[in-house]
This record gives C-alpha cells, sequence and structure tokens, in this order.
C-alpha cells in the first residue's frame, strides 16, 4: 500500500491535531436519536427476554459496549480514517482467509475467529471496511468511475463478500454487497451499468442457487411459499404474520403479547423482535419506530450532502443507507416481504457484535460532521 | 483538497453526488411505504383473521409417547404389559395460577396433597409447550374431573398407558419397576425422546433395557384454544373448529413402538421358589448350567412394582423404603452373605487338584482344630467331633476340622485364586447390573481394606476360618448358583444370562443373545466326579446334612448345605437358637444341582436368619426342584 505513504507525505499541511477537550465531536440530533432507538428496543426486549432482567442487564452492557465503540471512533478525525482504509480492509481479507483455515465453528458455519481473549466475526469489519474502501478508491479519481475502475471496485466489494459467503453467512455476505453497491451508487456510476448489472445478478440466480446450502435454499422455498412446510422452514414466518396481524392499531400492550409470550413466535429476541414489537405495541408502535429510524437515517444523509471531500461524502452516505438496508431487510422479512436472512434489527435485536459495527459506523458519522471544518480550505 | 489531480470538478462531482443522494432517499421512502403498506395490511385489513389465529386458535405440536416394549418369561408368558389409563396433564402456560390450581385438585382428591410442592417444581421446570403429567386417575376420579373441567382451565385428561405387571410381586425384581422421570434421570436421558414420557425404568431389566424397551417419540399437530383444549387433532378428525380451515397439513409422525423382551426366567418355577420363600428373607438363584441361563431369580420379600406405575405417594415409598424387611432390596444380586459350608465342595476339589490327596484318605476329627504353636480351639459344629473321615464323609457330614486341616495346607492365596476361578468376588455380568461383587479375602485384600497397619497383616487362622466360609469372605446368591453350575458341568463357565432375545414388535427382528462361554476350570474328571458324588451323599446318606429334605427325590440331587454365622460365640458358650435374637441367628444356604449324573439345574438357596441350611434352604430347594422336574420321567435312584 504505497499510496498510503505516499499520500501522508503529500498533505503535510492537515495536521494530525492531538486532541484536547475543545475538540471533543459530538452530534446531539444523532445520538438523541440512537438513545432514544436504543431505549425503545430495551422496552420491546424485556418483554421478549420473558421479563428475565439478567438477559436484559446483558444487552444494557452490550449497549454500553457499543456506545464506548461510538464515541472513540466519533473522535478520530477522518483523514485519519481514509488513510488507514487500506490497511484495514486489506487486514480484514486476511482475517477472512484465517478464519476459512482455522475458526470456530458456531451453529453451524464457520465465522468466528479466536485471538486468545477475544472471539469476533471478521466479517464484521467488511461491513464498514468494504465501503471505506470504495470511497477511498474513488477518492483519488474522478466521479463518476471510468468503466475500468469498476472491475476494481467489483474486486473491492466481491472478494470479501464471497469468503463471508463460502462460511457461510449469507446473510452478512448480503450486508457487504449491499453495503459496497450504495457506495458504488453514490460515487455516480451510469444507469446503463446499473441496468446491466440488474440484468447479471438476475441472470445469476440460477448459479447463486447451485451455490447455496440446503437450508438457505430452504429459506428461499419457504419465502416463496411459506405454507408449504407449516412445521419447519415456514413455521417462523407463519408465526411472525400471525403476531404482527393480531397486534392490530393499537397492539395487544406490553408483556401481553401471546403469540411471544407462549413461544409461538421463533428467535424472538434477535432476528424476530421486530413482530413482538409490532404484537404489543401495533402498527402504532412500529410507525413510530420507522419514523426514529427515518430521522436518524436523514440526519446521516445530511451530514453525507453536507459533507466536502469524496471520501467522507461517500463513506456517510453509504453508512446512512446501508442502515436503511438492514432495517428495511430485517423488517420485510418479519412481515413476510422478503425471504429470511439473519439480519437483526439494528440497536434493538439482542446481540452484541453487529450493535458494536453499526455504532462504530454511526460513530463515524460524527466524525465527519465535526470535522468538516478543520479540513474546510 | 485534492490538488493532485487537476482534473478533479468539484461542483460537478458534489451535484452527482447530491443527485445519487436525492434518487437514493427517494428510493428509500418508496421502500418504507412498501413496508407500511405491508403492515398496514397485515395489522389493519387483515387483523380479524390473524386475531383468530392467535387467540381462537393455536397451533400446537403435542409430542406422542411411544408405546413400552413388553417383557415376556422363556414361555412367554407376559410379564410387563401396558394397559389403558386416564392420566390428568397440564399444560403450564394456559394455567393462570399454578399453585391455585393445584389446590385446588389437591382440594378435590385429584392430586396427592405431598406430591404438590413436587409437582409444581416440575412444572416450572418443564419445557414449554409439553404438557406435564399430574398424576394417574382412576374411572371413577376421570369421572369427577370430568364434571369440574371448566373450573380449571389448562388442565384436561388424556387416555394414556399405564406399565402393568399381571404378577405382582412375581420376579419384581428380575423385571424391575418404572416410575415418573426424576430429575437425576433428566441428566441421563435425551430429553426430546422423552417429551411425552412420563416414566422410565428405574431396577431390574426395565432399566436395564431402558434403551430397548423405550422406544422413539412421535409428533403430532393439534389446533388447541386458548385454554389448551385440543380441538382438531389429525388423528381423530372427529370434533371440528370454526377456522380449522386457516391452518392446513395438519401432520403426526407416529412414535416408535419400543422393542420386547424375552427373559430366561421360568415364570412357573420362579413362582414356586418365591411361594417357598414367603415369610422369609433370602433368595433363590437358579441356573441351567449347559448356558447359563437364569430360571428363576428370587430375591424375598418382594413388592408390588404396579404401585411404581400408577404413582407411589410420598408417604408410601418412604413406608417401603423404611421397611426393615427392605423389599426393594434386590438380596439375589446385592445381599453378600458368608458363605459358610456350602463353600467346602469347592475347596474339596482344591484340595483333589492342588495337593493331590487321596479321596479314601481319613483324618482324625476330635471336634476342634488347633494351630501348631497355639492354643486357640477352632471349633466342629458338632461338639464330639466326625471321628475318622475322609473326603466324601467330610462334604456329607460336613466335618469343619477337616477344612481347617484343608485350608492351611492349601494357603489363603491358593484358596483365593481356586474361588475366584468359580466367579466367586467378582459380578458374574448379569444384564441388569446392580450386582455386587462379594469378597474372596486375599493378603492382598486385607492390605488395601484397612488402615491401620497391624490390621494389614494376613493372619494364618484367617485362613483357617475361610476353609468353612466364614471370616471375610462373602458371597452373593447369584454367584454361589452361577459357581454351583460351573460345579454341575464340570468346569464349563457360562455367564449367567437373564435375557434371551430383543424382539422389535414393529419389524419382527429378533435379536438373540446367544450363551457366553467365559471359558472352563480345567480339573481332571476323576475329581469333579469325588466331588458331585460327596454332594450326592449330602442328600442320599443317612447322615447326610440334607438327607431328610431330599428323600424320596424321583431324581438325583447333588447338593450342600450351608450355616452362616451372624455373630460370633465367645470360645466356651454354646449357640442356642431360642436365645438368640431374630436377626442375630445364622443365615441358611443350600447349593444344589440335578439330575446328578446330567445336571439340567444348579441352584443356590439363602435364608437370612433361617437356622440351619438343613432346615431352611433345603426345603426351599426341594419344592423349587420339585416343580422344575414335575411330570417329566426320571429314572428312580438305583439303590
Amino acid at each position: 500500500m504505497s499510496l498510503g505513504s505516499i499520500e501522508l507525505g503529500r498533505h503535510p499541511a492537515t495536521v494530525l491535531r492531538p486532541m484536547n477537550a475543545r475538540s471533543i465531536v459530538v452530534d446531539f440530533p444523532l445520538l438523541a436519536t440512537i438513545l432514544v432507538i436504543c431505549a425503545y428496543g430495551l422496552i420491546v426486549l424485556y418483554s421478549a427476554l420473558e421479563e428475565n432482567s439478567a438477559l436484559l442487564l446483558r444487552q444494557g452492557i452490550r449497549l454500553g459496549v457499543a456506545l464506548g465503540a461510538f464515541f472513540v471512533v466519533s473522535q478520530i478525525p477522518p483523514r485519519l480514517l481514509r488513510l488507514w482504509t487500506p490497511w484495514v480492509f486489506c487486514a480484514g481479507v486476511g482475517l477472512l482467509l484465517m478464519v476459512m483455515v482455522s475458526g470456530d465453528v458456531g451453529g453451524g458455519a464457520q465465522r468466528w475467529l479466536d485471538l486468545g481473549v477475544i472471539r469476533f466475526q471478521p466479517s464484521e469489519i467488511m461491513k464498514l471496511a468494504v465501503p471505506m474502501m470504495v470511497a477511498w478508491f474513488m477518492h483519488e479519481r474522478t466521479l463518476p468511475p471510468k468503466f475500468s475502475q469498476l472491475f476494481v471496485l467489483m474486486l473491492i466489494v466481491f472478494l470479501p463478500a464471497v469468503l463471508i459467503a463460502r462460511q457461510p453467512d449469507l446473510g452478512t455476505a448480503l450486508l457487504v454487497v449491499a453495503a459496497g453497491g450504495i457506495t458504488i451508487l453514490l460515487a455516480g456510476v451510469s444507469l446503463r451499468v446499473i441496468a446491466f448489472a440488474g440484468v447479471l445478478a438476475v441472470g445469476s440466480a440460477p448459479l447463486l442457487w447451485h451455490f447455496m446450502r440446503d437450508y438457505q435454499r430452504a429459506r428461499v422455498m419457504t419465502f416463496l411459499n411459506p405454507e408449504s412446510d407449516p412445521l419447519g422452514a415456514g413455521y417462523n414466518i407463519i408465526q411472525s404474520k400471525i403476531a404482527l396481524g393480531s397486534g392490530g392499531l393499537f397492539g395487544k400492550g406490553w408483556l401481553n403479547g401471546t403469540q411471544a409470550h407462549l413461544e409461538f413466535l421463533p428467535e424472538r429476541s434477535t432476528d424476530f423482535v421486530f413482530a413482538v414489537m409490532g404484537e404489543e405495541f401495533g402498527l402504532l408502535g412500529l410507525l413510530l419506530l420507522l419514523a426514529l429510524y427515518l430521522g436518524l437515517i436523514g440526519r446521516g444523509l445530511f451530514i453525507a450532502g453536507d459533507a466536502q471531500e469524496t471520501f467522507t461524502r461517500l463513506l456517510a452516505g453509504s453508512l446512512s443507507l446501508t442502515f436503511f438496508f438492514y432495517v428495511f431487510v430485517n423488517a420485510g422479512m418479519v412481515c413476510g416481504l422478503l425471504p429470511i436472512v439473519g439480519v437483526p434489527l439494528p440497536f434493538v435485536s439482542a446481540g452484541g457484535t453487529s450493535m458494536v459495527t453499526l455504532m462504530a459506523g454511526f460513530g463515524m458519522l460524527v466524525a465527519i460532521k465535526g470535522n468538516k471544518k478543520l479540513l474546510a480550505p | 483538497m485534492n490538488t493532485a489531480v487537476p482534473l478533479k470538478d468539484h461542483w460537478k462531482e458534489q451535484r452527482l453526488f447530491l443527485s445519487r443522494l436525492i434518487a437514493a432517499a427517494v428510493i428509500m421512502f418508496v421502500l418504507t411505504g412498501v413496508l407500511v403498506y405491508r403492515l398496514v395490511q397485515l395489522q389493519i385489513v387483515e387483523y380479524q383473521l390473524f386475531t383468530e389465529l392467535s387467540q381462537g386458535n393455536r397451533l400446537r405440536i403435542e409430542p406422542l409417547p411411544p408405546t413400552r416394549g413388553l417383557v415376556y418369561d422363556r414361555n412367554g408368558n407376559v410379564l410387563a404389559e401396558n394397559l389403558p389409563a386416564w392420566e390428568l396433564v397440564l399444560t403450564p402456560e394456559q394455567v393462570a395460577d399454578l399453585d391455585t390450581t393445584l389446590a385446588e385438585l389437591v382440594r378435590n382428591e385429584l392430586v396427592d396433597a405431598e406430591e404438590r410442592e413436587t409437582l409444581a417444581a416440575l412444572v416450572r421446570s418443564h419445557r414449554r409447550f409439553e404438557n406435564v403429567m399430574l398424576s394417574n386417575l382412576s374411572d371413577e376420579e376421570a369421572a369427577r374431573f370430568a364434571v369440574r373441567r371448566h373450573q380449571y382451565p389448562g388442565v384436561d385428561i388424556r387416555e394414556g398407558l399405564i406399565r402393568h405387571y399381571p404378577y405382582g410381586e412375581g420376579a419384581a425384581h428380575a423385571i424391575g419397576y418404572v416410575a415418573s422421570i426424576s430429575s437425576a434421570d433428566l441428566e441421563v436421558i435425551e430429553r426430546r425422546e422423552y417429551a411425552a414420557t412420563s416414566h422410565i425404568g428405574k431396577t431390574g431389566i426395565e432399566r436395564g433395557f431402558e434403551a430397548e424397551l423405550h422406544g422413539g417419540v412421535g409428533y403430532r399437530q393439534q389446533v388447541v384454544n386458548a385454554q389448551g383444549r385440543v380441538l382438531l387433532d389429525p388423528a381423530s378428525r372427529t370434533e371440528s373448529a370454526p377456522s380449522a380451515s386457516a391452518i392446513s397439513n395438519l401432520e403426526t409422525l407416529w412414535p416408535v413402538p419400543g422393542k420386547h423382551v424375552t427373559l430366561s426366567l421360568d415364570m412357573d418355577l420362579q413362582l414356586v421358589a418365591e411361594a417357598a420363600m414367603a415369610g422369609s428373607r433370602g433368595a433363590v438363584v437358579a441356573i441351567d448350567p449347559r448356558n447359563g441361563d437364569l430360571l428363576a431369580l428370587v430375591s424375598a420379600p418382594a413388592f408390588d412394582p404396579n404401585r411404581f406405575s400408577t404413582g407411589l405417594s410420598q408417604q408410601d415409598f418412604r413406608a417401603l423404603n423404611g421397611d426393615p424387611n427392605n423389599p426393594l432390596f434386590n438380596r439375589a444380586l446385592a445381599g453378600t452373605y458368608p458363605p459358610g459350608s456350602v463353600v467346602k465342595p469347592f475347596l474339596g476339589l482344591a484340595a483333589l487338584h492342588h495337593l493331590g490327596i487321596e479321596p479314601g484318605a481319613r483324618e482324625m476329627c476330635p471336634g476342634f482344630f488347633v494351630l501348631p504353636g497355639n492354643t486357640h480351639r477352632y471349633r466342629d459344629w458338632r461338639p464330639q467331633g466326625h471321628g475318622l473321615v475322609d473326603l466324601h464323609d467330610s462334604i456329607v457330614q460336613s466335618c469343619d476340622v477337616f477344612y481347617y486341616r484343608l485350608a492351611v495346607a492349601l494357603g489363603i492365596d491358593t484358596i483365593e485364586q481356586f474361588l475366584k476361578a468359580f466367579g466367586f468376588g467378582a459380578p458374574t455380568g448379569i444384564a441388569i447390573g446392580g450386582e455386587r461383587s462379594g469378597v474372596v479375602p486375599s493378603r492382598e485384600w486385607k492390605r488395601t481394606q484397612f488402615s491401620r497397619r497391624e490390621d494389614q497383616v494376613w493372619f494364618p487362622g484367617e485362613t483357617v476360618i475361610t476353609g468353612i466360609g466364614q471370616g471375610f469372605t462373602t458371597v452373593t446368591p447369584i454367584q454361589l448358583a452361577h459357581a454351583t453350575a460351573v460345579l454341575a458341568s464340570r468346569g464349563m463357565i457360562y455367564q449367567p444370562r437373564l435375557v434371551l432375545a430383543v424382539e422389535d414388535g414393529v419389524t419382527g427382528d429378533v435379536t438373540e443373545f446367544p450363551p457366553v462361554n467365559l471359558g472352563y476350570v480345567d480339573i481332571e474328571d476323576a475329581q469333579w466326579q469325588t466331588i458331585h458324588e460327596a454332594m450326592l451323599g449330602v442328600s442320599e446318606e443317612p447322615q447326610g446334612s440334607g438327607f431328610t429334605a431330599m428323600r424320596g427325590t424321583p431324581y438325583r440331587v447333588a447338593g450342600k448345605t450351608g450355616t452362616a454365622q451372624v455373630f460370633s460365640i465367645a470360645q466356651e458358650e454354646e449357640y442356642e437358637e431360642e436365645n438368640v435374637d431374630e436377626r442375630l441367628r445364622d443365615h441358611g444356604l443350600f447349593i444344589a444341582f440335578a439330575p446328578a449324573e446330567d445336571p439340567v439345574i444348579a441352584l443356590a438357596v439363602v435364608v437370612e436368619n433361617g437356622g440351619g441350611g438343613a432346615s431352611a434352604a433345603a426345603p426351599v430347594a426341594r419344592k423349587v426342584l420339585d416343580a422344575f422336574f414335575k411330570g417329566e420321567e426320571y429314572v428312580t435312584r438305583e439303590h
């Protein structure tokens, strides 16, 4: 990565300012929205976790850790982020290769890397590293990307995605592709190329089918016809639709969801927590959550539009839109619009790893906003 | 920024980016609209349908218990079967207040008051969405519940099967019993397989062959209402529910029935042996020496295993467990007794084999034995002594002094080795387990058993009393019968066999358990013959200790009596039966095989505190042998 070192030499004037009290970067609208969503999520989780305070406390601790990541990342100047990007990306790909060789098998898939003290999923890094790498690559070049540059961008997106898909973790691979793809779209790829890619995607579906594991195929089949297997793969989606539908406009009330509390609803504290919310707080409760999400994303898009260089712009736009993608995929899955992919509901689903990644992403947004003026010409 | 790239047009790039951003935002709002539209459709438009599905009717997956396999004796008599019964079941998530519900059930005498706490704990720890069985109900109780059913949401009766043992106490220890699954059981079983099963084998064959008898769990889907009552059951599509059509494809996966186990026991013989032991404590074990088949396995007193399947109240269980006669204890496998004089034929054989003594050589029995350089008198049971006796007489009359001498001459090391060859000192390896090893004492054994150094030394006097089966030596009744079978077959060692075959009732596949030959004891035929003849003398010669009991048998019996002291008598005291507490009376033992010339049955009888072997144990053996040979024509004895 000689480019990184050249660049370091080229901009001696843009100072690596030492951090002090004055330069602590915060964005109150963003932080407030996140905290409200998290609080709302904890309320729903308390119900989904069978009113188990110990489990809820664990989620609270995870949240604390994720917020810690948020604050740390928000203090990193975007310039530094950019300089580190190639290294982070290469390290991430390297770790993915290591997982392939020596990873732990958890839940039938090889995703975890054990570093002695901590176990983590390198695929999580790629959710951030891929859009960063795309933005980094285009930062030096003219927008929109030329046709020849598209191949490099494709490599940046699909190399990690294929490695992750082979673990197999189709959900994360999909999210990585989405994050990278959104960044490329924001970079201004022409509509013809987009149309071509669409045709290519449809054309490659049979090929993709060929590489899928049995349970992944079953999920797609279930999506196409959930009633075909009401006991097995279709059970989740039938029960989650019943939970949502029976919630009505106002919901059955907090802790009163029969679908959730009578254990009809599977994965109710993780992937299907949206259904618990819909059952207990009704359509209004869901609309409130969606409004909060849209507010958060809107703030992100504002930051992106306001950013003044290619790297920060692309990154901020990509992070915000990818976040929407998460929400849409999870909610779409729970209400039967999309097949079941293991994508958690951001800031609500129980579980720590993806929350840390999300929070780190929002930390970057805050950093991009906060450092704008420092970098202004 | 980026001054190094002169062609970069910042304004153009920003416009391009902003246009893309706006396009993305528009798409985002469209997708959100789709999502909201879908939610409105589910939560407003189809609200009624989903409310009905959720509130009125629920799909439940109910595990189905497999039918437990049957147990047969060797003649096809059913020893354990399953009978229809009413079970009171509770669906935990549909009971609002568990304590009140249980209290009400107790008040109506549908649940045992003492069980209440246990049941509450069981319900709380139970896997969700599975019913918990509370109790078995009689027809009358089931009727009483049926009229009050509406008072107990979440409680219902269902038809189940209950384990039944047609012979009651018959062969109870061999068959064992089933009882409610305990928390200890839960740790060792595959919980999924037992999702619908309430009872599990606890002892005997029921436990030893639990895996075969249990079978595999099944599942069925049911539509149940909010109180957990079944509205639609695919197995009997008779009842109907208003919206049953909303859930299609109700499926049933039938359970796999357990396999049937055929035992080697002969139930007719078993019952005769049990009747002969009635009122006594002790054990009878009968073995076919030609293959190791256990023909009878009696431990007295016994218990009624049916009481466990219907759910024994805690009070009844305590009574049973605290009974001083200990009916739950399997004496045939786990009772350890000093063998007394029944060890003499084995030691006589050891003397022939290892010392090469002449069968006709006579020795003087003065009524006591003294070790050289010692004054302690080891007394014979007959104070005046037996006079001049040879090996034959020593077995027939059970002369103690003869064996004091033999034991000293053989030495404890040889005795240990010889007795172990006949299977003493180790479990016989019967399929149901629960056996004790007994003790064949040795220098090594004493070293490891005692903590004090002065106790760890083997004393010559201990060898002396080992010669008459006293001291440290203990045996189990099954070991005794096994060793007698080896003696009867002139050395062939077969592992005692309780299970002949396991049959899959569905496929008809039969897995047989062939006799297991564990080798043989290599001794000259003439020496076996000498011992066999001496044991025949026990029952056929007038001075033989088993003569009275075996008088007039149409078959020829080789036997040996034994009397084991429970407590030791001081040097100059006399043992007087009537002065001794019942519990401290001698154990009576008898071993026998018949017909002596070609044995088909070997048996061991132990009667605890029954007095002498001749008076207490030999008559039991006689009844068993008579029953065994009844109807068969045997050449009456020649003389």
